[in-house]
């Protein structure tokens, strides 16, 4: 395991983030590719599973202003939110899945659990899917998500997020992460955010971008998500290569 | 075109309302589930069933677990064999998880069968992966994985096998920490 990847991702466990206490695994997790490579019985489910290219979401899935409607639009700030999926040599990851979930322009879930006092927009589900193309480029249209507020701590409020979650050609390369936004001042304050090493916080914030913004239409959100590669020797342990 | 290096994107908590996106149920607007607790193909047909425990020992009712495996000839890549589901707690009562599935062949080696999870929930920063091997299996010893984790901790990892006159189903909870805490990997490329 080199630095680089130990610092991208938040710990198991993390004081300020309550529901992590007792949730984290408290011991180390086995190195696996260090138990297989002493072995001489071939690699395992793990490294040699493929999931890339096996899911197809529907025809509306990726457009969330359309695919819940109930005989209307639903409310609030249309956006554009589109990105590639790399690894971390760069190279673009097609054919995988992208599933995300999100609060309402209210900042409320349509989800039993969610019981902020925020209407619930009846054309609006909060839910979408997508597969990237062969650049690895995935798009989806939705509603600018309101903050909700939670019960860590006294007055915590989530920042604006969207969920996502990748299914790219590996398993090393499984990801569920969650996407902000430029310049919310509820950043600062989130514990969540907050676990991420500071130098990999801001690989979380998307990037306002005029050339996705439609004219008349949606503003346009600019959002990257490099995840580790299909088993490849990782690329800083043997320099750069011809790449 | 020259690819440059890139940085991770860090993981962060699916958070409680995952089922919204990852697991939802089919309402009038049509989004129903794209991946289901359900996988059919070659082998016997088995059921996987148990529960995730927390720190204090409290089956925890909004984690979501994932299964990737192989058929019942231990193929990874047969056509129309997704050897993919996902499930999540919560639904049930008791909360405890469900999948029905194939029992895995081994790939092959010394490797006995075994099925890869992979644990998500609120309050987890981070997902972790664990694996399913089969009590029943005589092959279990000689497993490289297996047999090379510590002798008081392999336990964790053993699905128990369970017969009624018409079914074959296995248990096997997770525990997140304490004496019985599961063996979880790290994917060396993924942490
Ligand atoms: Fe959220």
């Amino acid at each position: 395991m080199s630095g680089k990847r130990q610092s991208a991702h938040p710990p198991y466990t993390y004081r300020d983030y309550k529901s992590s206490i007792l949730r984290g695994p408290a011991r180390d997790p086995v190195d696996l590719g260090e138990l297989e490579a002493k072995q001489s019985s071939g690699a395992g489910v793990e490294s040699r599973a493929s999931l890339a290219g096996r899911f197809r979401p529907g025809e509306l899935d990726h457009d969330l202003t359309r695919n819940a409607r109930r005989g209307g639009e639903p409310l609030g700030e249309r956006i554009v939110v589109s990105g590639r999926v790399l690894d971390e040599s760069g190279s673009p990851i097609p054919d995988a899945l992208i599933e995300i979930w999100q609060a309402n322009a209210g900042g409320r879930y349509l989800h039993k659990a969610d019981d902020h006092d925020a209407p619930i927009d009846p054309n609006f589900l909060g839910a979408g899917r997508n597969v990237t193309d062969r650049e690895g480029r995935y798009r989806f249209l939705t509603i600018q998500p309101g903050a909700y507020p939670w019960k860590n701590h006294h007055n915590a409020w989530r920042p604006r997020h969207i969920h996502f979650s990748v299914i790219g050609e590996s398993l090393a390369g499984r990801l569920v992460t969650q996407m902000y936004f430029p310049g919310d001042p509820l950043l600062d304050l989130d514990p969540i955010f907050h676990a991420v090493p500071a130098a990999a916080r801001g690989r979380l914030i998307a990037h306002f971008d005029l050339g996705l913004t439609q004219p008349e239409f949606a503003l346009g959100y600019h959002f990257d998500i490099v995840v580790a590669g299909s088993g490849a020797t990782p690329r800083d342990d043997h320099g750069s290569g011809a790449g | 075109m020259s690819n440059e290096p890139c940085l991770l994107t860090p993981s962060q908590t699916v958070g409680p309302y995952f089922t919204l996106g990852l697991t939802p149920t089919r309402d009038e607007t049509g989004f129903g589930p794209l991946i289901t607790n359900e996988i059919r193909g070659d082998g016997e047909p088995i059921t996987i069933r148990g529960k995730v425990f927390d720190g204090a020992g409290v089956p925890v009712n909004d984690a979501m677990l994932e299964i990737v495996q192989a058929d019942g000839n231990g193929r990874l890549d047969a056509p129309e064999f997704p050897g993919f589901a996902r499930a999540g707690t919560g639904e049930a009562a008791d909360n405890s998880y469900t999948f029905k599935t194939v029992k895995p062949g081994p790939l092959g080696g010394d490797q006995a069968p075994y099925i890869c999870m992979i644990v998500f929930m609120r309050g987890m920063l981070l997902h972790a992966c664990t694996r399913i091997y089969f009590a029943d299996e005589s092959a279990n010893p000689n497993d490289p994985v297996f047999s090379r984790l510590p002798a008081d901790r392999r336990e964790t990892l053993l699905a128990r096998r369970v017969e009624t006159a018409d079914a074959v189903s296995y248990e096997f909870d997770i525990h997140m920490q304490g004496e019985r805490e599961t063996v979880f990997f790290s994917l060396a490329d993924a942490i």
